[in-house]
């Protein structure tokens, strides 16, 4: 099992259309779920001390769609949605997630696939989360929206990369 | 559509799945052209294109030793990458943090509950 101390989510790219997160968090997984599907309580994690998630609106049934918006610091928005396409209560949360900044986004291609899943053991909980895309470069994409550091490095490397693909 | 054929930087050298099992046996040791090929089972002519791609944007060194021309790794061009991924990383890092801290207080919430009752 991963650790539960700050800064302990590992990374990995399994392949050119993937990218998964795991972390352990020391909460039974019915309250890592509850962080996760409740609108008042991703507000205050979502926000990656970047700025303040202005809304996080979760329909949570298949088919229903969430939509989480951040004010960064630096003065602009970020926003993302989905729809909930598979939910087991407290244990997985199959789910579509659009960047709504991405250059792609008029295409369709954009939506990516993220599968959240818990595991519990001993009042600690595994949370992995698998994100697949379509595209090597939504996949990219995505990890250059997390991007708050060098926003403009992060531009410049995805043009980069959109370049390359062309 | 048609293919770029340009393979200026990194990501897209690294984008191949070939040419990263070849970064992946350089980063073992320097190695001629010819173990590539045994321990890969492609075609000579193949994964010369190969290293031809990555000693273009820096990520292979090669240097003559006799008869034979060794390769290896030089791991400098792919730190934008690490970087880039690493930033990713940390965005989901300090997220996480924040939830843990979160879940903290629930727990304590749920264990003041079960108290009362």
């Amino acid at each position: 099992m991963l650790k539960t101390s700050k800064g302990s989510a590992v990374l990995t790219l399994p392949s050119d259309t993937e990218i998964l997160i795991q972390r352990e968090f020391d909460a039974p997984r019915h309250l890592v779920y509850k962080a996760w599907t409740t609108p008042e309580l991703v507000k205050r994690w979502w926000h990656a001390n970047r700025g303040t998630v202005t809304s996080a609106d979760i329909d949570l049934r298949v088919g229903g769609k969430w939509r989480w918006v951040m004010m960064t610091d630096r003065g602009f928005e970020v926003a993302f949605h989905g729809e909930y396409k598979e939910i087991v209560p407290d244990e997985r949360l199959v789910y579509t997630e659009v960047y709504e900044g991405a250059p792609l986004a008029e295409d369709g291609e954009e939506a990516a696939l993220n599968t959240l899943t818990l595991v519990e053991k001993n009042g600690r909980t595994l949370s992995t989360t698998l994100t697949q895309t379509r595209t090597k470069a939504v996949r990219d994409m995505i990890i250059n929206s997390g991007m708050e550091g060098g926003m403009q490095d992060a531009m410049d490397l995805l043009e980069q990369v959109a370049v390359s693909l062309a | 559509m048609a293919r770029a054929a340009t393979t200026a930087d990194a990501f897209n050298a690294v984008a191949e799945p070939r040419r990263r099992e070849i970064l992946d046996l350089l980063a073992g040791a320097e190695r001629p052209v010819n173990d590539l090929v045994s321990m890969l089972g492609v075609s000579q002519p193949q994964v010369s294109k190969h290293l031809r791609v990555l000693r273009e944007v820096g990520l292979v060194e090669v240097r003559d030793q006799g008869r034979q021309r060794m390769y290896r790794l030089n791991g400098q061009p792919l730190k934008p990458i690490h970087d880039w991924v690493k930033n990713y990383e940390r965005t989901w890092n300090e997220r996480f943090d924040a939830m843990g801290d979160l879940l903290d207080e629930l727990k304590r919430e749920e264990q003041g509950n079960a108290e009362d009752e």
